[in-house]
């Protein structure tokens, strides 16, 4: 039982290094990215190809002076970022990060926690996310700040539905909450986005609303809201909440491998495992290679889409919401249901 | 109603079709452009090691030449402080002392030349109207600094050092040179 602790205790101390480490390269990696894509060059100062630079922007956060606004209010004001810290770096417990692992003669999966309701977990705590951006933006007592909180419940209210119902389709094929288990069951067959192509865009074009990411960073928009609820916001308080929004783009990004692009699982795994005769926990490392392989495609998707898409309107991001999204996750329950239905799965 | 040129267009307000309506194939079009831009050359010029070429006219930073010898060209005539249009340039003149010939190549000189780089507009008229091919504008740029009184250019920022020539040589070239020389213009009478 010491061994179990000691292991889960690792894995959250690697987890949260893992997350802090990916969401500071990535906002190198943004930056690259989005140079490659204007045919510029991007950072290449700071130490080889510019790779130091995430450190110098980290430096450059805490040595610079910190503001809190006089009318502001003071708890709240400091709580936002904390709370968008917090919850951003929660959700990554639930992912399975690989499949079984050999320690001191016992065997642990390396997943912190495997909640039998883990995609529940999972959608609480990135609806807490959005508390964050609001009292963030509500304590500034800045009316930019407000507009972007109010932008951000808003948005986070709408797309959250449709994100739901969207999972509902998954949860139907899969038959279980577990996100262990769904990412085990794609090990063998199809990883689940052949079953689930309408969910997948649906989910993903959610996930894009829920991280705040363009085309739908409505409650930032550098420029009708002079950066939204950060405007008032300065120094490593700032830096918290963009942080948070890259270790968020990190875990939903593993969520989406999980949910629908096999997790830790590739083709053609355990001949492949075979034929290099591989041990447990090197079949292991490599799958989570894998995992991670796919998890920075989907960083780079999104920053892909970052810099591709124009801001939508807020109106058109309601009206995308509500009366797009939503119908067609309802239509993706119904079609999957009338399909298991067919093929005698329902019961 | 006549059209005053060809390229009226008639505006049309059509319904959108289906895939238009659904907006991925024009999101999937424009990832494929953002996408192709990642492997094109970059257009940057990495500033203090790389250092773009100037135009073979640029106006820069001015110079007061000095002849072969080493003696000052200018003779203080003030044409290029008439035809200043900013009326940046202020001179003195003085008369050459006996033994000072390898100083100043005719008998009058200027003992003072200043530029307000903060008025020049660096048009290059003031080249253009030197009789005696003394100033020119170099592909230099001028130094920045922190007072205003310091952009007042005096002859120890202007006129080229004896063993540190200023090329000239991309503006003064040879059909600025035989401008300068023909007779035709009532500048060189």
């Amino acid at each position: 039982m010491e061994n179990y602790y000691l292991f889960k205790i690792i894995l959250v101390i690697a987890l949260f290094v893992v997350s802090l480490v990916v969401a500071m390269y990535s906002t190198f990696a943004e930056r690259k990215i989005s140079a490659l894509m204007q045919d510029r060059l991007g950072p290449n100062r700071a130490g080889p190809f510019g790779l130091l630079q995430p450190l110098a922007d980290g430096i450059k956060m805490f040595m610079k002076e910190e503001i809190i606004p006089n009318v502001s209010n003071k708890t709240l004001f400091i709580l936002g970022p904390c709370l968008a810290m917090t919850t951003a770096l929660m959700a990554g417990v639930l992912i399975p990060w690989g499949g079984k692992i050999e320690l001191w003669g016992e065997t642990f999966n390396l997943q912190v926690a495997d909640l039998n309701i883990g995609v529940l977990y999972i959608f609480g705590v990135t609806s807490l996310g959005v508390y964050g951006i609001m009292i963030g933006g509500w304590a500034s007592n800045n009316k930019y700040s407000l507009m972007g909180a109010i932008r951000a419940s808003a948005q986070m209210i709408s797309y959250e539905i449709a994100m739901g119902l969207a999972i509902i389709a998954l949860i139907m094929t899969t038959g279980t909450m577990s996100l262990g288990e769904i990412a085990a069951q794609q090990d063998a067959g199809w990883a689940n986005i052949v079953y689930q192509p309408l969910g997948f865009l649906i989910f993903l074009i959610c996930a894009f609303a829920e991280l705040n990411r363009a085309p739908f960073d409505m409650p930032e928009s550098e420029s009708e809201l002079i950066g939204g609820y950060h405007t008032e916001y300065s120094s490593m308080k700032l830096g918290l909440f963009l942080f948070a929004e890259y270790i968020n783009m990190f875990i939903s990004s593993a969520v989406i491998v999980t949910f629908y692009f096999g997790g830790y699982n590739f083709p053609f795994q355990n001949e492949i495992n075979e034929a290099l005769g591989l041990s447990t926990n090197m079949a292991t490392a490599l799958g989570t290679l894998v995992m991670f392989g796919k998890i920075f495609f989907f960083i780079f998707f999104f920053m892909w889409i970052r810099w591709t898409l124009p801001r939508f309107r807020y109106d058109q991001l309601m009206r995308l919401g509500w009366k797009s999204l939503i119908p067609l996750a309802i239509l993706n329950i119904l079609i999957t249901g009338v399909v298991m239905w067919m093929n005698g799965k329902l019961n | 109603m006549q059209p005053l040129t060809n390229r009226s267009k008639a505006v049309l307000q059509k319904e959108m079709t289906f895939a238009e309506k659904l907006y991925l194939p024009a999101i999937i079009n424009g990832m494929i452009i953002t996408f192709k831009h990642m492997f094109k050359k970059a257009a940057t010029i990495q500033y203090p090691e790389q250092k773009r070429e100037f135009s073979p006219i640029y106006r820069g930073h001015h110079v007061l030449k000095r002849d072969d010898e080493g003696a000052e060209r200018c003779t203080a005539c003030g044409l290029c402080a008439v035809s200043c249009p900013a009326e940046a340039i202020t001179m003195q003149a003085a008369e050459r002392k006996e033994g000072e010939e390898k100083l100043y190549r005719e008998e009058k000189y200027a003992a003072n030349y200043e530029i307000n780089m903060l008025r020049c507009i660096f048009c290059g008229l003031c080249e253009e109207a030197c009789p005696k091919e003394a100033i020119f504008l170099t592909d230099r740029l001028v130094p920045t600094e922190f007072d205003r009184g310091d952009f007042v250019f005096g002859k120890d920022k202007l006129v080229e050092k004896v063993d540190d020539r200023v090329d000239v040589t991309r503006r003064q070239t040879q059909d600025v040179l035989d401008f300068k020389q023909n007779k035709k213009y009532s500048h060189n009478k």
